[in-house]
């Protein structure tokens, strides 16, 4: 069945999942912005407990779902794979060792005899979601502003920037996008946490974490401005449909969402229900903000993804040769692959249901101080 | 394609895979058999409904979760390394070796990771069957994990399914089964597994072992030993027919390996298999120097194990490069020949293509077809390049093989003394027993220098050496980052190692 849709239609299909599960990760960075939030709204060691194991329970499926992020990238379009990670080292190279130190901190923070001491550990998580998180923000710029590298005939990549990716971050769009990942994970962490944790007797600590959703909004918005205002203006890269050539077009972002209606309505209302999330937070005592951020931020980061890959654009341009630009045809796996991939795609829905199944059970009782006392195994 | 490339760089990457590897298969073995010994603990609980087997249980589970947390940090710099420090290898075989990965993170990541969060937290939040089934799905789910990271590993050792595309220079697959169950894969996963569950149950038996020796927790001590020693005594066995079958499928596809790791320089028929030996440091391929200074030879064995017929005839390293004619065994040089046809007849294409000379394509084409089963082999400098470290090889293997004989043993005597409840006082062997889990280690990261080292120089067997498949970097960015990770795990393991004495020292904390 699958196996005779079109080479093209799958290339679609691929790119459409690899964005989903990226904008999922996005989503799931609440996380990284609950742990950069820890000095700003826990003042007592029983706050810092309580943030420390409420984003504990999570911080494996954020991680988890960016190692699938490069896994299905792998799978479906092996050439970007092989061109990015090969030719930015520095900028991934870093950006993994941001997530190796986060890996084990939870664990180790608090447990006796752990070399490094608590702080350590907590600077790690910090690390982690401001440096990590800018820099992936400023990797996924370069669907937009270009990369430096040029590809053989081979398909072999040469970087031609010393930098090796790290330029990345010296680009004002870039940045941009990467602080205002930043901020937007505090907002997402504050409303995570205002769903997540029982305040009962720490009145102060929830009016802390329901401000911080705001203030990151307000911090966040000039980038987010900086980096819409730019896609609607700048040059963009876009292909030839009948020769497969590159060129530079004048307000190709602005055509292709003018030439998908439905990707702009969903950046609309990604953008919309992020606000009105942080909007219950902030002024409401609702619990429910992240159930319209967390979902907003999935469908505005869909938008920018859909808008780097579709409508005849490579996702992934170069800057030093036009022509090695990668676009979701010429950098796809073959239809074999695809297809089988495809199928074994099918179960995904399955494991979603079991991952929301599973929050649900375990987050029916909301995680209160005397949750994260003594120390017993079950505390981080 | 270019066949420039700088020698120290690719063994910086080399080097780098090697120590994140090794690194991350500290942890992984673990997390593979104590997953399962934590679920067989909580069922005794559950069904028993003992508070003392929770109890239990709960001690090992707080040790499985400081171990798997490095496990994860390790792994992720793995997964990307591909990427990284070997870019044309993923882009060449992408097609084919993406897809496990992919596979892996969809249906055994998630598995672990959600499960993971109610086997820890979710003692007093879910009923105690859904507790129980979780920790099962811990277990499933991180032995799903390997199941697909071997079948990536199983292709690269012998690549079937697929076929190169001189389109786009790159091979693609044509059978996603062939590669599922090829022989190398299944023999991969099942001894890789099995001898994990080994080396858990010899991690239990030394942490009991060190109760019982200080008096502590003596009771918790001896039903621990008696789960593990049975669980290690079936991995033991299943680990030694499992390693046999990889030795057969070996000899199949990877004669070159098995010479090497038998020391076999000269074939023959009936050859025999040397138990222990010491290998002559100074032999080269095709001098008459002697291969051993010293060796124990079982006559005839060898043939047995690796055809499964005692006369049979097994080529040995010089056979396999020089070729044997009488033997039918075709040289390296001769496949060096051929693929360097190959070589150039897929520059030719490349270059027809270029001019859009369609003639010229067909022609390279045709040519190109009839070579390209050797592609790899045209890459290498001399036919010498293509024998694996001998030394390394046959005393890793050997390594393995004697200690894996030691250990079950071992569980054997543990179990016969645990069951009379004996084993107090037997201080000979609770001394051996405290040093198990690091022989275990042992043998476990031999494994993996026998399999990785015995294939160089090929990263994907005949196909694609590993100075083809590296990545367009200098050394000296390597090798920061080589130093990088030595620095960060080494640091991260010292942290690991102290947590987890330390807690080993508290014991399992009263229950409510
Ligand atoms: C506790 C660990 C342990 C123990 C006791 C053994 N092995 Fe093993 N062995 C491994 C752990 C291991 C491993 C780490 O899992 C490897 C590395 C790659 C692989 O597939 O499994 C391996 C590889 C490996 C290979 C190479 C496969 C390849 O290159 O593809 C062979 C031929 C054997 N083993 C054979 C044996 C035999 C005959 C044993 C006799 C008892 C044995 N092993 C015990
Ligand atoms: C060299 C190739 C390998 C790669 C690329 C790799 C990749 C990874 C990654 C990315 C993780 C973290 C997953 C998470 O987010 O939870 C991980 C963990 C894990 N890997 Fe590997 N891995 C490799 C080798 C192996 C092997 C050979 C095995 C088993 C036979 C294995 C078994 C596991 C298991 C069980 C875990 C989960 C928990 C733990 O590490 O303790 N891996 N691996
Ligand atoms: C976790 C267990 C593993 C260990 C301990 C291990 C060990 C090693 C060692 C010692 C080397 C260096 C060989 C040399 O250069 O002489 C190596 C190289 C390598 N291994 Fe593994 N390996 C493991 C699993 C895997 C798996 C599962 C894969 C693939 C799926 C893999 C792919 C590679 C690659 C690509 C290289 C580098 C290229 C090469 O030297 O051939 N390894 N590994």
């Amino acid at each position: 069945m699958i196996g005779n849709l079109d080479t093209a239609v799958l290339q679609q299909l691929w790119w459409l999942l690899c964005s989903v599960v990226g904008s999922l990760f996005l989503f799931l960075t609440f996380v990284q912005g609950g742990q950069t939030l820890l000095w700003q709204i826990a003042k007592t060691g029983t706050e810092k407990s309580m943030v420390i194991n409420s984003l504990g329970r999570k911080w494996e499926l954020t991680f988890t779902t960016l190692v699938l992020f490069g896994g299905a990238l792998f799978a479906a379009f092996p050439k970007f794979y092989a061109t990015s990670f090969g030719g930015a080292y520095w900028v991934w190279v870093i950006i993994l060792f941001t997530f190796i130190i986060q890996a084990v901190s939870y664990e180790y923070r608090s447990k006796p005899g752990n070399v490094l001491g608590a702080r350590v550990y907590e600077l790690f998580l910090f690390i982690n979601g401001s440096l990590g998180l800018l820099l992936i923000g400023a990797a996924v710029g370069t669907f937009f502003t270009g990369s430096n590298f040029v590809l053989d005939e081979y398909n072999l990549v040469s970087w031609t920037n010393p930098l090796r990716g790290l330029e990345a971050a010296f680009n004002l769009f870039n940045v941009s996008l990467g602080l205002f990942l930043v901020f937007h994970a505090r907002s997402l962490g504050a409303m995570y946490l205002a769903n997540n944790l029982d305040f009962k007797g720490h009145e102060e600590f929830e009016k802390r974490v329901r401000s911080a959703a705001l203030i990151n909004l307000v911090c966040g918005l000039p980038f987010l401005l900086y980096v819409l205002g730019s896609l609607v203006f700048m040059d963009g890269f876009a292909i030839e449909p009948a020769t497969g050539k590159v060129f530079m077009e004048t307000g190709k972002y602005l055509h292709n969402l003018q030439a998908m209606p439905a990707v702009a309505a969903m950046l609309t209302a990604g953008l919309v229900l992020v606000v009105a999330g942080i909007a219950l937070t902030g002024f409401t005592s609702s619990r429910s903000g992240i159930w319209l951020g967390g979902p907003g931020t999935v469908l505005a980061g869909l938008a920018l993804f859909l808008t780097a890959g579709y409508n005849n654009t490579p996702f992934y341009p170069s800057r030093s040769d036009l022509q090695s630009s990668l676009s979701i045809f010429n950098a796809s796996s073959s239809h074999y692959t695809l297809t089988a991939m495809t199928y074994v795609a099918m179960v995904i829905p399955l494991v979603l249901a079991y991952i929301a199944y599973v929050w649900y059970l375990m987050d029916r009782k909301k995680l209160g101080a005397e949750d994260v006392s003594g120390d017993s195994a079950e505390v981080y | 394609m270019s066949v420039q490339f700088d020698p120290e760089m690719v063994n910086w990457a080399r080097a780098q895979f090697a120590l994140t590897a090794m690194f991350h298969w500290i942890f992984v073995p673990l997390t593979l058999g104590l997953s399962f010994l934590c679920a067989f603990f909580e069922s005794i609980y559950v069904r028993t409904g003992d508070p003392s087997w929770k109890r239990l249980t709960k001690f090992w589970m707080k040790l499985f979760g400081i171990n798997f947390a490095i496990g994860v940090a390790t792994g992720i710099i793995l997964e990307f390394e591909f990427g990284t420090n070997w870019s044309n290898y993923s882009w060449m075989v992408g097609d084919i070796f993406g897809a496990p990965l992919a596979i892996e993170g969809i249906v055994a990541f998630f598995l672990e990771a959600t499960f993971f969060a109610v086997m820890f937290f979710g003692w007093d939040r879910v009923s105690r069957k859904f507790h129980l089934l979780s920790t099962w799905m811990v277990a499933i789910g991180s032995n799903l994990s390997a199941l697909w990271i071997l079948v990536a590993n199983g292709w690269m050792q012998f690549p079937t399914g697929m076929k190169f595309n001189p389109d786009t220079a790159r091979f693609e697959m044509q059978n996603v089964f062939d590669v599922i169950f090829s022989p190398v894969a299944i023999s991969k996963f099942t001894h890789t597994t099995s001898s994990s569950f080994m080396l858990a149950s010899m991690f239990v038996i030394t942490v009991s072992s060190w109760f019982l020796l200080k008096k502590r927790h003596e009771e918790l001590a001896r039903r621990s030993i008696i789960v593990a020693s049975v669980f290690g005594l079936l991995a033991g066995l299943i680990t030694a027919a499992t390693g046999d079958e990889a030795a057969y499928a070996v000899a199949r596809h990877q004669p070159m390996k098995l010479a090497a790791f038998e020391g076999l320089w000269q074939g023959e028929e009936g050859a025999g298999l040397v138990g222990a030996g010491i290998i002559n440091p100074e032999k080269r391929p095709g001098d008459s120097q002697e291969a051993f200074s010293f060796e124990i030879r079982v006559p005839g064995l060898l043939s047995l194990l690796a055809n499964r017929e005692a006369g049979s005839f097994v080529p040995g390293i010089n056979d396999l490069v020089y070729g044997n004619r009488q033997h039918g065994v075709t040289g390296v040089k001769e496949k060096m020949e051929l693929g360097k046809k190959a070589v150039s007849a897929l520059a030719a294409y490349k270059q027809a293509q270029k001019q859009g000379d369609s003639q010229a394509m067909a022609r390279a084409l045709e040519e190109f077809s009839h070579y390209s089963a050797n592609l790899g082999y045209g890459y290498l400098k001399s036919p010498e390049e293509a024998v694996p470290p001998v030394a390394i090889s046959f005393y890793a293997f050997h390594l393995m093989v004697m200690l894996g004989t030691f250990l079950m043993l071992l569980c054997a005597m543990y179990l016969l003394l645990g069951i009379k409840n004996r084993l107090q006082g037997n201080t000979l062997l609770l001394a051996a027993g405290l040093f198990s889990f690091f022989l275990a280690l042992a043998a476990s990261q031999a494994g993996w220098v026998v399999a990785e080292v015995g294939r160089q120089p090929w990263a994907i067997q005949d196909l694609l050496p590993v100075t083809v498949a590296r990545s367009n970097l200098t050394a000296a960015t390597v090798k920061t980052t080589f130093f990088m990770f030595l620095l960060t795990f080494t640091l991260l393991l010292v942290a690991e190692v102290k947590i987890m004495l330390t807690q080993i020292r508290k014991g399992p904390e009263e229950v409510k």
